[in-house]
């Protein structure tokens, strides 16, 4: 069984690549913030929840049901539903195809285990 | 080196015979044409069900199958998402509701719990079904299982007992000795001497017969199954519709494709959605219309589901005899060649209990149940026309 990741670092905009040294000149809206898991978090209008959220460096965006063990980003393309997260406590969604919008509450998207 | 026996094929039903065959002393080697249990076992839901079964010898194979399934999920070391959860099975209507109570009553009096439940009290079982269904039977006895992990727990378990597991190994000829019986097993990967040959190539296990001239009017079944999201527990039985059963013992119309309803969810939190049979050759294309079907009576059943959204589909293929009964036995033609296949869509929960048998007839042991109506030869395996053989 794989080694857990490092827990992620949440310090915003460790990897959003700004300014001069963007070879893609991509021109940004202002930035909004929202949050995630309590967590103040900086993004752009147009970006997906994914995209912002790992360009703050959050990498892990939830736990599997079983053994509790990380997800995050994994083929980025709306395929796998790996990187689910709850918008404002509602039922999960795909952190990849979902567009970020100013102040929403974001959650893991973790599935209850066992039989209600 | 000479084996005691070569099993052609990995999947589930293949892993049991050379798990119970290394664990009674013999020398087995199991051969693959292609990856380790990457054919029908691969591409269906993992139904252990008694519930499905009338009287009879299927019945039979699938209670020694049941108990068998318990013993392994303790003697083996890993896991393989045994779930003994139970099955629900739900009439819609009126008219079903009156075959279920006389299918359950009939399964009742040979011993298998079938519990009635009404209509406006299925919610207390499963709290997301459709509240307007006319009545279930709760089958505490069915069970589920992840195919797969099962083949594989099986397989490595005969190879640390001595077993030889060969993959990507196709078999090309099976040679005779003089006097008729089985010499030997002829492959892309070298010849293997042996004793018994033990043919569990599900639906290609007709191209394993014809190379010793046997005739088994085997079929592929196709069948579709949906694949959800993940979500958080909706649905915590085996559930179908009454109309499954019939689906499965239908006289069937060649050009007819039957959809029936099975809804059950994975212990990764994905809800897999059946079920789907129909006679089309080796197609693996997903056919659109019927993902339609399965989805809207999926979400009839659970109206909750149509707010789910669906992961993927695939198909697979059931290994489909004409009189809907496995063929477990030794071919009266041919001695050392052994049938074990046949199973159509019951192969994995039946899995345990033919790989029993197989071990009893390559023993000589006294066998754990009647055989004879699994006979190879048996007079019910014609093929009727029009079936694509595949």
């Amino acid at each position: 069984m794989a080694e857990p990741v490092e827990p992620a670092d949440h310090s915003p905009g460790s990897l959003r690549i700004e300014g001069a040294s963007d070879p893609a000149r991509l021109t940004r809206q202002p930035a909004i913030t929202f949050t995630f898991d309590g967590r103040e978090v900086v993004g752009h209008p147009g970006e997906s929840i994914a995209a912002a959220l790992l360009a703050a460096g959050i990498r892990q965006l939830r736990s599997t049901r079983v053994d509790d063990r990380p997800r995050g980003l994994f083929c980025a393309i709306g395929t796998c539903f790996d990187c689910l997260v709850r918008v404002d406590g509602g039922r999960p969604v795909r952190a990849c195809l979902t567009p970020v919008q100013p102040g929403v509450d974001l959650a893991p998207g973790d599935l209850a285990e066992g039989r209600p | 080196m000479t084996a005691d026996v070569v099993v052609i094929g990995s999947g589930l039903v293949g892993a049991c015979c050379a798990y119970e065959l290394a664990t009674a002393g013999l020398t087995v080697t199991v051969v693959d044409r292609g990856s380790l249990t990457s054919g029908t076992t691969a591409s269906g839901e993992g139904n252990i069900l008694v519930s499905d079964k009338g009287p009879g010898a299927e019945l039979e194979l699938a209670r020694l199958s049941l108990a068998r399934w318990a013993e392994l999920d303790a003697e083996l070391d890993d896991d393989m998402e045994f779930d003994p959860k139970g099955g629900v099975v739900v009439a819609v209507g009126d008219a079903e509701a009156d075959g279920l109570r006389a299918f359950a009553a009939a399964q009742r009096e040979v011993g298998i719990t079938a519990e009635e439940v009404a209509g406006d009290a299925l919610w207390e079982l499963e709290p997301h079904l459709a509240r307007d269904l006319a009545m279930g039977v709760h089958y505490p006895q069915d069970a589920q299982v992840q195919p797969v992990l099962a083949s594989a727990a099986l397989l490595r378990r005969a190879r640390e007992l001595g077993a030889t597991v060969v993959p990507h190994a196709e078999v090309t000829a099976i040679g005779l000795a003089g006097d008729g019986r089985v010499a030997s097993v002829t492959t892309s990967r070298g010849t293997f001497p042996t004793r018994w040959v033990v043919n569990a190539c599900g639906p290609w296990s007709g191209e394993v017969s014809r190379l010793v001239g046997v005739d088994l009017p085997i079929a592929p079944r196709r069948g579709h199954i949906l694949v959800t999201e993940p979500c958080e527990p909706l649905v915590h039985h085996k559930v179908y519709d009454a109309g499954y059963v019939g689906t499965l013992t239908a006289d069937t119309d060649p050009g007819a494709v039957e959809v029936s309803t099975v809804v059950e969810a994975t212990r990764a939190g994905t809800i897999l959605l059946g079920s789907s049979r129909e006679f089309v050759g080796y197609d693996r294309h997903s056919d659109g219309e019927v993902v339609r079907r399965i989805a809207q009576r999926a979400a009839r059943l659970f109206p909750v589901l149509a707010g789910v959204r669906l992961m993927r589909t695939y198909v697979g293929f059931r290994p489909w005899l004409p009189d809907h009964l496995p063929a477990i036995g030794e071919d009266p033609d041919v001695p050392g060649f052994v049938q074990a296949s046949g199973h159509e869509g019951a192969g994995i929960g039946l899995a345990p209990g033919t790989g029993v048998l197989v071990r009893d007839l390559i023993t000589g042991r006294p066998p754990g149940l009647d055989p004879s109506p699994f006979r190879p030869d048996r007079p019910g395996l014609r093929a009727p026309a029009g079936i694509a053989r595949g």
